[in-house]
């Protein structure tokens, strides 16, 4: 399938002489066309030369995003983590520092974890790609330190009274983790994190009866819409 | 991230190109790269240090042979190394790009931007 440009327009030139082509008069052609006008035809109907250019530029920048990115970040995943949250913030209700509430929101993070995990590793089979490549790892290591903050965080409000400033803690890490993450991924997972952890930061400004708003607009919103978005162009 | 440092880079190459493409002399396109497969390790490796030939054989979805031809082709063009080493027992086989090799896949963007300025213009 390797084309010279070069050859090319000498060959199109010859495929239809003035005098032979099939169907126009020629007695010898009026059964079928000859085999050298049915060879030489399929190169005149080729696509043309820049046609092969721009899917070549095309095949090497979707072969280096699949190479340097983490591509299996999970859409559909997602929006089933959002599903989830916003389930989660109508049980839960208002943020009120008490072991219950803390206590669902952390059930609710583990079948997030689960449902990211499962999600990621059946698009990534499916894509081609190992969850232990280069990429996969580099975003594994970028995204963990923030989660682990947050982690100690929790402890560290719910032991000093803290419970209520919860919920704009775990958006602000959360989105850190993404948004850092994110850098070793498609374009729209690091303006997701951002988006997270501008909400976090709007949720520390505002009163924290309002928490579970936030905790259902950013877990919960936010994960449907960029699910969505992530599923509808990146592949599910 | 990668592809825009090469893009940025290929300009001088680009108008090398197109001034080949206004005189009509004869572009030399690396016939060596201009394979799919082979086009597609070396993409792959101008993003990586370097991959493995498992990382490689997923990434391009081939087989173990046909991976391996084409891998051979490109190392005897001295395009990518190859360096082999033992996980344990499990022996490992990494591939990286050559300056060499990352030049010609300069050119042959250079070369592909060149035709379609010029369809363009």
């Amino acid at each position: 399938m390797n084309r010279e440009p070069g050859n090319r327009e000498p060959t199109n030139r010859r495929t239809e002489p003035t005098n032979r082509e099939p169907g126009t008069g020629n007695p010898r052609t009026s059964r079928s066309p000859p085999l050298w006008y049915k060879v030489l035809n399929v190169t005149n109907h080729a696509e043309p030369i820049h046609a092969h250019a721009i899917a070549d530029i095309r095949f090497i920048r979707e072969t280096m995003e699949r190479a340097a990115a983490f591509t299996a970040v999970p859409g559909w995943g997602g929006v089933v983590m959002g599903v989830s949250a916003c389930l989660t913030a109508a049980i839960a209700g208002r943020p009120d520092d008490s072991a219950r509430w803390i206590g669902i929101w952390l059930g609710d993070a583990a079948l997030a974890a689960g449902v990211a995990v499962v999600a990621a590793a059946r698009k990534a089979r499916r894509s081609g790609v190992l969850l232990s490549s280069a990429p996969a790892v580099k975003f594994g290591l970028a995204y963990a330190p923030p989660l682990a903050a947050g982690v100690v965080l929790t402890v560290v409000f719910a032991a000093t009274g803290l419970g209520t400033r919860l919920p704009a803690c775990w958006l602000l890490l959360y989105g850190t983790a993404v948004a850092t993450g994110g850098a070793f991924s498609v374009r729209v997972v690091p303006i997701m994190g951002l988006c997270f952890m501008a909400l976090g930061t709007a949720a520390f400004v505002a009163p924290p009866a309002l928490g579970h708003w936030f905790m259902a607009a950013g877990f919960g919103g936010l994960h449907i819409a960029f699910g969505l978005v992530i599923a509808k162009r990146y592949g599910g | 991230m990668a592809d825009k440092s090469v893009a940025s880079r290929q300009s001088p190459l680009v108008r090398a190109e197109q001034a080949k493409l206004a005189k009509k002399s004869p572009l030399e396109l690396d016939r060596l790269i201009h394979e799919r497969l082979r086009l597609g390790i070396i993409s792959a490796l101008a993003v990586n240090d370097r991959l493995t030939f498992n990382d490689l054989k997923r990434l391009l979805r081939t087989t173990d042979g046909n991976l391996s031809v084409h891998a051979r082709k490109l190392e005897e063009a001295q395009y990518i190394v190859c360096t082999k080493s033992f996980d344990g027992r499990v022996p490992r086989t990494e591939f990286s790009l050559t300056a060499a090799g990352r030049r010609a896949l300069e050119k042959y963007l250079a070369h592909m931007e060149a035709i379609i300025k010029a369809v363009r213009e």
